[in-house]
């Protein structure tokens, strides 16, 4: 899941300093559970715009607005509302934000969020980072939890000198993902396998921008 | 004094001591301080933007005390550069004289002066130590042949307080075999730890010196063990400075009886004196180890 929270709504009025009218746009998926950009964020918005003088024209929560075609065509099902409004504020990530710029070549689009991370669900809620898509999965390597993410400094080869009674030295709320994984290998009889040196990343595997085509 | 690489592989005990680059670009007082340390340590070492706080960069200061005559451990960490910033200056190391060099991961970089930036942790200090033997053998990284190779003895850092020491050890070990031929551990405070690093670091013949942190205070000990990661000093050492009517005379006197603890255990000591680098000179009488003669 796309975690991603709201942008202070100050920020947002000052970027829409001369628009009369805005189309408003969520998710069904990602940013429904995040409470950003689901129905009840988008009636809020909805006031919000309206207490800073803002008219809505309409707007729509696309199920999944990183579908590009989806997104096209939910937004040609709602053409004349898009066409009222000066510009289209997305309560969704900013890879639904750019599927929007691409459906309206020539309409300004704003996002009304900051995307944080892939995230897991703990509960309702409540979520946290384990997995940054490095391109190349270490997770064979370190017993299934990975400290390219989870570890602030990405360490391949054990912890660093910080760890403090199990605790990370940059955030002491969260446990030092290295003794978790020697933890884990240790109980699974897999001591010795880390005894060699886990080479250093190859980031050829995670140029920006990535694509991939399945044939 | 007998330079680093040439006491420890003599099997003689070596005392080399900390200085840190100024933030900007006012030298005089750092060399002072590195030369009066000179006589008395084997080697001054060279700390790399330490804490994350933005410095002179240690290559910079260190190639200053080297055109000194002074042997210098230049420390290098994987915080602020990437894999090929970090071979370049090290051949750049070897070419301004320098002869042993540090490899540390870095503090994280919020806890600086800068912590806005972006940290780089291109590779770790397992992969630093690596990179390091590469070049000694005039490859780079990739095994791409150099015009020449560098002479570097390459060290290490092991945290003995670190709890659970398991997985530190197990570091510790894997650091070993990237190539650290010595280890310099952070400060401690009672010797269990070491035992435990020492006897591996026997198996491997790699020398360890013990990390002596001169406190100043009841007050920067506290701050220490709150703030600092991996130091803990004691409550009994809290208690003793807390009770002195001169506090910083009561910190040498501590660290003094600290390297006569650990001299037997140990192949020698680092010391840091946190800008109070002068007393390291008093440290070491007190500890016997004062003349130049006597190493």
């Amino acid at each position: 899941m796309i975690i991603t929270s709201k942008k202070d709504f100050k920020d947002l009025e000052k970027r829409l300093a001369g628009k009369e009218k805005v189309f408003l746009l969520g998710c069904g998926e990602c940013s429904t559970q995040c409470k950003t950009g689901g129905e009840k964020d988008l009636e809020e918005m909805v006031s919000l715009l309206e207490d800073a003088g803002i008219k809505t024209t309409g707007g729509v929560v696309v199920a999944e607005p990183c579908h590009i075609p989806l997104t096209k065509k939910e937004l040609r099902a709602r053409k004349e509302e898009v066409a009222r409004a000066d510009a289209v504020m997305v309560l969704a990530c900013g890879a639904a934000v750019q599927s929007v710029a691409e459906a309206l070549p020539d309409k300004p689009v704003y996002t009304g969020v900051d995307t944080l991370f892939l995230g897991n669900i703990n509960r309702n809620g409540d979520f946290s980072e384990k997995c940054s898509m490095c391109g190349k999965c270490e997770l064979n390597n370190t017993a299934g939890l990975c400290p390219v993410t989870r570890c602030p400094k990405g360490l391949l080869n054990g912890p660093c000198g910080g760890v403090d009674n199990g605790r990370c030295e940059v955030d002491n709320d969260i446990s030092c993902i290295w003794v978790e994984i020697y933890k884990r290998s240790e109980k699974e009889g897999r001591l010795e396998e880390f005894m060699a040196v886990t080479p250093p990343k190859d980031y050829s595997f995670s140029l920006r921008p990535s694509s991939l085509l399945i044939r | 004094m007998k330079p680093l690489k040439e006491t420890l592989l003599a099997g003689e005990f070596a005392v080399t001591a900390e200085v840190g680059p100024p933030k900007g670009t006012e030298i005089t007082d750092f060399i002072e301080k590195a030369k009066l340390l000179a006589p008395f340590v084997n080697a001054v070492n060279v700390t790399d933007n330490q804490g994350a706080v933005m410095r002179m960069s240690s290559l910079a200061a260190s190639a200053l005390l080297a055109s000194e005559g002074i042997d210098v451990v230049y420390q290098l960490t994987c915080r602020d550069r990437n894999r090929l910033a970090l071979q370049s200056d090290l051949l750049g190391a070897h070419a301004l004289g320098i002869k042993n060099s540090l490899a540390l991961t870095g503090d994280y970089i919020t806890m600086g002066d800068h912590p806005q930036g972006k940290a780089v942790f291109d590779i770790d200090s397992t992969h630093l130590l690596q990179m390091i033997e590469e070049l000694n053998v005039g490859k780079d990284m990739m095994g791409n042949p150099l015009s020449g190779s560098t002479d570097l003895f390459p060290g290490a850092v092991v945290t003995p307080s670190s709890l659970p020491l398991e997985p530190q050890l197990m570091r510790f070990e894997k650091k070993i075999r990237a190539g650290a031929r010595f280890f310099q551990t952070q400060a401690i405070f009672d010797a269990e730890g070491i035992k435990r690093v020492m006897s591996i670091a026997k198996k491997y013949d790699v020398k360890v010196l013990a990390g002596i942190l001169l406190l100043k205070s009841a007050g920067m000990a506290r701050f220490l063990n709150a703030n600092i990661p991996g130091v803990k000093v004691p409550h009994t050492v809290i208690e003793e400075l807390e009770k002195a009517c001169d506090p910083l005379q009561k910190g040498i006197e501590i660290a003094a009886r600290q390297i006569e603890e650990l001299r037997p255990l140990c192949d020698g000591i680092h010391l840091m004196a946190m800008s109070a680098e002068e007393k390291v000179i008093d440290i070491l009488a007190r500890a016997g180890i004062s003349a130049q003669s006597d190493i």
